[in-house]
């Protein structure tokens, strides 16, 4: 079993905030993160597939085309976006990079071909910050 | 001769932006802006090296005080720009485009005036880890 990451990348605003809860709660759990204009991050996105290399080609799967896949289906929808306001599968959810990385999670497997096995998600907020997903519910 | 050194300070940010001039079109900002002139902003984690070029002083060994660099970068850019939305949040960029050239610029204007006029200043900005500028060039 060999693992195959890329990276991808996208900058992004978001804010972290509960509409449920008051001004003030919201600052105390969330901090300058509950910011009400919004701040933003360059985002780093590591793709993990697994799987056997292809006698043919080598390769688990075409890192290109993995790539492709990545940016059609997420990138796209992320980069230069505002996460809370613009992005369909973050609607009604907290704009956390847990709900975020669980959300980039359940939009790829199904556009990867059947034969391409998702192992993991990481997704970095900061140079101090990421989560990683493995699918597990 | 001359023993002239430089000194660096790495600080960050992390602050929504999007770049626009009110004086052109939708049509003309899209043209020339692309993705970046998005309505509801995007962001990014900026980095920023202060470098300060001077002689070492000769009683400390210093150029200038690494601990006094970043307490006056915390103070005037870090404070003033952390989680905050540039074009909304900031009297800085009420009337001027929050481009990588223009922040630096207004970072230089923030220091400046508190360092020694015997020493150099310049300003190093990463808006991405690809995309850097340098002021004065």
């Amino acid at each position: 079993m060999v693992y195959l990451t890329r990276i991808e990348h996208f900058n992004a605003a978001h804010r972290l905030y509960n509409p449920s809860w008051s001004a003030e709660k919201n600052e105390e759990v969330f901090g300058k993160c509950a910011n009400t204009n919004w701040h933003g991050h360059n985002f780093e996105l590591f793709v993990t597939i697994k799987g056997e290399p292809d006698p043919a080609t080598g390769f688990i799967f075409d890192a290109k085309k993995l790539s492709a896949i990545v940016k059609e289906k997420i990138v796209d929808q992320l980069d230069h976006r505002n996460l809370n306001m613009d992005v369909d599968f973050m609607q009604g959810k907290l704009c956390s990079i847990e709900n975020l990385v669980i959300g980039i999670w359940d939009q790829l497997v199904p556009v990867l071909p059947e034969r391409v096995q998702l192992h993991s998600l990481k997704l970095v907020e900061t140079s101090k910050i990421y989560v990683e997903y493995y699918g597990e519910k | 001769m001359s023993k002239k050194v430089a000194v660096y300070r790495k600080e960050h940010f992390n602050a929504a932006h999007r770049l626009f001039n009110p004086a052109l079109s939708a049509a003309e900002n899209d043209a020339v802006f692309g993705k970046c002139a998005l309505p509801n902003y995007h962001g990014h984690n900026y980095e920023l090296i202060v470098k300060v070029t001077g002689e070492p002083d000769p009683v400390t060994g210093y150029v200038v005080d690494m601990k006094w660099i970043s307490d006056l970068v915390q103070a005037q850019v870090v404070e003033r720009f952390d989680h905050r939305n540039l074009n909304l949040d900031t009297e800085e960029f009420r009337s001027v485009n929050p481009t990588a050239e223009n922040i630096a610029i207004v970072i230089y204007d923030l220091l400046r005036p508190h360092i020694a006029s015997k020493h150099e200043l310049q300003i190093r900005l990463y808006e991405t880890p690809r995309n850097f500028v340098d002021y004065p060039a």
